[in-house]
């Protein structure tokens, strides 16, 4: 009978040191076997490794506890789900499902919406550039379109001329709300009067209605307080609107940026202790349009959220391809997906957790992605045990923002499939091959090598 | 080597260096490897051995010895 097998590990002894943030536990392991049931084996049997999962439970329980924060506390609220952190056609779908708009910001993104079947009028276009020929599309079909600058004026009052009628917008708005850094590049300045010079310029075309105004104070945003500043400058904003120029703002739209369960890297805290509730933000939010809003005066109030609802719904399996030892004595480990897949590592700290207990006393680590480029770091420094190939690595939360700003880089992306609230497994998205990357290139006839070759 | 030498080893797995006051402590098999590096065995003697009375396949011995015996070399023990 042999003796049983544990990994040599050796660990320096350190006393007398600084400890104000204590060390990572020496046994402490994350384990995560299964996702919504269905065990990481079993995922990456059948669709490979790396591999991205979605979970419609934690997708549509996200919405719906957000959705109700806000619904609970003021009459007339409506969603937009923010296409540009995750518009893969089923992540949609299911927002859709759940009563969301489409909140799209490119022609690409006005085109996916209507293609999966949203109509014009459930579809807010924002976003600083709008070709012409969408923003006609956009006005015929009746889109809340939300005009970014001066130049916008001028190319939707052509559309109006052209589609022979008045064509009802929002204005988008950025304004001081007590945070740093102050966005500014969206739309046009409530402090400086610009805003009103818009209005003035719109109403002096005739060809636009006014109807609504939006704003988006920035991401990851973890100061409720700023969007109470904000809420209450856009209602004071709409009274000035309506008193000195007439038109009815029928919506409010105070943008996303809402925080996910994520750790942004800098930060000590944990998430949940870290980050206000959502229910802080809503009470925060609708106690300033209550604050300031006339009686009997319910505008709708649009929340543009992309982060905050998808973000925890995702996963990212890995496996453990390698390790090295690095000259400083740490350990190094190689993973099959690496920042190509996961963009949002240049920021957040994720959750890692292993498919397996592993013996052992943890180490300090590295784990390195594939790609042959120093900059491919999922996370420069955690602790775990030592890892045997093969190894599964499971990080979260990364549903927000990575299926959109992937990059093929050498690599093929993954599939992403979706645990389904019945425990079924769909493929929402087939793994690329060499056709995916090829099929756009054209190679010019005197550049086949096959004709060199003859020669 | 001669660092490795002098370290005082107890069965406990903790490791001290009276030279420089440094102490490390090692696991089960941490303790099996510096012990054998100490009576001057070279690393594949050691895997071999190892895969012979702990539950490892030779090649993951192989690598783990080699592994650890450059992480002994971080810490100028080699």
């Amino acid at each position: 009978m042999k003796k049983p097998y544990e990994k040599p590990v050796i660990t320096k002894v350190e006393t007398g040191l600084m400890n104000k943030f204590g060390n990572a536990p020496y046994y402490a392991r994350k384990v995560r076997t299964a996702i919504d049931g269905v065990s990481i084996d079993a995922l990456v049997q059948q669709f490979g490794s790396p591999l991205f999962v979605l979970s419609e439970r934690q997708l549509r329980e996200n919405y719906r506890k957000l959705y109700r924060a806000f619904a609970a506390r003021y009459p007339n609220v409506q969603f937009g789900w923010s296409y540009k952190t995750n518009y893969l056609q089923a992540v949609c779908a299911v927002l859709h499902q759940e009563g969301a708009f489409a909140e799209v910001v490119s022609l690409m993104e006005y085109e996916k919406a209507r293609r999966l079947g949203i109509p014009g009028e459930k579809i807010i276009f924002n976003g600083p550039y709008k070709p012409v020929e969408i923003l006609e599309q956009a006005a015929a079909e009746g889109a809340l379109i939300n005009i970014d600058h001066f130049d916008e004026i001028a190319d939707l009052e052509a559309v109006a001329k052209k589609l022979g009628k008045q064509i009802r917008v929002g204005i988008r708005v950025n304004m001081d709300t007590g945070i740093y850094p102050q966005w500014s590049r969206f739309g046009f300045n409530l402090e400086t009067g610009q805003v009103m010079d818009a209005v003035k310029r719109i109403q002096a075309g005739g060809h636009l209605v006014l109807t609504g105004l939006h704003c988006h104070i920035g991401t990851f945003i973890m100061e409720p307080d700023a969007y109470a500043q904000e809420t209450a400058k856009l209602v004071q904003l709409k009274y000035s609107i309506e008193e000195h120029f007439g038109y009815q703002i029928e919506f409010l739209d105070i943008g996303g940026g809402l925080p996910s369960r994520n750790r942004l890297k800098g930060t000590y805290l944990p998430p949940e202790i870290l980050l206000p509730s959502v229910e802080e933000y809503a009470e925060k939010i609708t106690q300033a349009l209550y604050d300031h809003l006339k009686p009997g005066d319910f505008p709708t109030l649009v929340l543009e959220n992309g982060r905050a609802i998808v973000d925890e719904a995702g996963y990212l399996i890995t496996t453990v391809v390698a390790s090295k030892r690095l000259p400083d004595g740490r350990k190094a480990y190689i993973a099959d997906a690496g920042v190509n897949l996961l963009f949002t590592a240049f920021w957040y700290k994720f959750t890692v957790e292993m498919d397996r207990d592993l013996p052992g006393v943890n180490e300090s680590c590295v784990i390195y992605g594939p790609l042959c480029m120093n900059i491919d770091v999922l996370d420069e420094g955690t602790s775990l045990p030592p890892l045997e190939r093969g190894t599964r690595l499971i990080f979260s939360p990364v549903g927000a923002y990575n299926q959109t700003q992937w990059m093929q880089f050498i690599e093929y992306r993954p599939s992403v499939v979706m645990v389904m609230e019945d425990g079924t497994v769909e493929v929402i998205r087939e793994q690329e091959d060499l056709s995916d990357i090829e099929r756009r290139e054209r190679l010019p006839e005197k550049l086949q090598l096959n004709s060199i070759a003859a020669e | 080597m001669d660092s490795l030498r002098q370290l005082a080893i107890n069965e406990e797995g903790f490791v001290f260096n009276p030279a420089t006051g440094e102490s490390w402590t090692v696991n089960s098999t941490g303790l099996y490897i510096l012990k054998l590096l100490k009576e001057g065995k070279d690393e594949d003697t050691i895997a071999r051995q190892m895969a012979a009375e702990f539950d490892v396949d030779l090649e993951t011995a192989q690598r783990d010895v080699v592994d650890f015996v450059e992480k002994l070399r971080s810490y100028r023990l080699l």
